[in-house]
């Protein structure tokens, strides 16, 4: 874990990233300092979520150094309770970050992903979109200096897109930083393209 | 409450929504109701064979809600949002241990008092059977939530599961049942064994759940 004095930053020193024994990609170095944000993009299989999950300290580098901040981490798989109303789900995680007040996290992160209304309907209700933006809203919720965000625009409408963009910014007008794995044409103003 | 808290009051929460409490109970007074039709009426043979009945099938009814305990969150992400939250495998395992514990070794023991009147058991050997499903029972949550650790992910998981757990379940059966010849030394072998199975299976599983991580 970083020190919590400095400023939060992602730092890959060398990185090498290999997956059932095969390399992904290799001694791969850059430093993301507050405000920053990284566009991770490749085609399919080259190995960008294996770099967000370095990233997280899901996965351990073949070889490297990690330096990274408390995050937040936007996967495929939601990871939300199917039974559970879209609050109680998200509060949930919420109440497991380390920063207080998971009631009024998950409200506000509600209403910024656009879910307010779908507070109380069961998970399983939800259509994938709006499970997507469930996930960006416990992303939202956690105030993790980093984010993490994997094919955050896959499921998504176009007014969707343009509010993860706009969240996105936001976190970064705070000094936070992104790192987003995409396909698609997610806008991150000033943003460093990290093309594997 | 804490981290570890709110993962066992989830554990619970789904078990109860999922039929997990009902279903073992249910599945372990079938069988003591089946045996009596099986080796027929006599209540002399059936009461001194009725223990044993009943730990066989708490052991079965331990192994049932196998495929739920570890395959449905490391599919769904649940462990990816934990690890990253900072929370280690072995410590999430040992959480789902002792709430697949508290879900199904208590029930149990109660409804192995309705199966001890089905099998027309004597009081006292009643008693012996509660002690030893006491001692015996987190042995049996260990060794379910290792081997659903285990096989979490892979197709026809449930068969396998049987395979892989009940040989290991041996020596608890066989202490398990030996207590109730009256020994207090196969109780404290039986207490052995649980507690070898329950130090050890969240890093068993853990390890697992890592592995499948990655």
């Amino acid at each position: 874990m970083a020190d919590p004095d400095q400023p939060p930053r992602l730092a890959f020193h060398g990185v090498t990233g290999a997956r059932g024994g095969r390399t992904l990609f290799e001694r791969l170095s850059f430093i993301l300092a507050p405000g920053d944000a990284a566009l991770v993009t490749g085609p399919n299989g080259v190995g960008k979520s294996s770099l967000l999950r370095i990233a997280a300290g899901l996965l351990a580098p073949a070889e490297g150094l990690v330096e990274a901040p408390r995050c937040a981490v936007m996967a495929e798989a939601a990871a939300l309770d199917p039974g559970q109303t879209l609050a109680a789900a998200l509060r949930f995680w919420a109440a497991l970050d380390p920063v207080p007040a998971p009631k009024d996290r998950v409200a506000a992160a509600l209403a910024a992903t656009g879910l307010a209304a779908l507070a109380s309907v069961p998970v399983r209700l939800l259509s994938t979109g709006q499970r997507r933006r469930a996930a960006l809203a416990r992303v939202v919720a956690s105030r993790a200096p980093l984010w993490l965000l994997d094919e955050p625009a896959n499921g998504l409408d176009t007014a969707s897109v343009s509010t993860l963009e706009a969240l996105v910014a936001d976190h970064r007008a705070r000094g936070g930083i992104a790192v987003v794995a995409t396909h698609t044409d997610v806008t991150l103003p000033g943003a460093h393209r990290i093309a594997l | 409450m804490n981290g570890i808290g709110r993962l066992i009051a989830r554990d619970l929460r789904l078990a109860w929504a999922g039929g997990g409490i009902v279903n073992p109970v249910a599945f372990f007074l079938l069988v003591a109701i089946l045996f009596p039709f099986a080796v027929g009426p006599d209540i002399v043979l059936l009461a001194r064979i009725g223990g044993g009945v009943i730990w066989a099938a708490a052991l079965l009814a331990a192994l049932l809600p196998v495929e739920r305990l570890i395959g449905p969150d490391a599919e769904s992400g649940v462990f990816d949002q934990l690890g990253v939250r900072g929370f280690s495998m072995a410590g999430v395992a040992a959480a789902k241990m002792l709430a697949h514990w508290l879900s199904f070794a208590p029930p149990l023991m109660l409804a192995a008092v309705v199966a001890a009147g089905l099998l027309g058991l004597p009081a006292a050997t009643l008693g012996r059977v509660e002690l030893g499903l006491l001692i015996g029972t987190p042995g049996l949550a260990a060794l379910a939530l290792a081997t659903s650790a285990l096989i979490a992910g892979m197709r026809g998981a449930g068969a396998l599961a049987g395979l892989l757990m009940l040989p290991l379940a041996v020596p608890l059966l066989i202490f398990g049942a030996g207590a109730l010849e009256g020994g207090a030394g196969a109780l404290k072998l039986l207490g052995a064994v649980s507690l070898v199975l329950v130090a050890g299976a969240p890093f068993v599983a853990g390890a697992a759940m890592r592995v499948a991580m990655e």
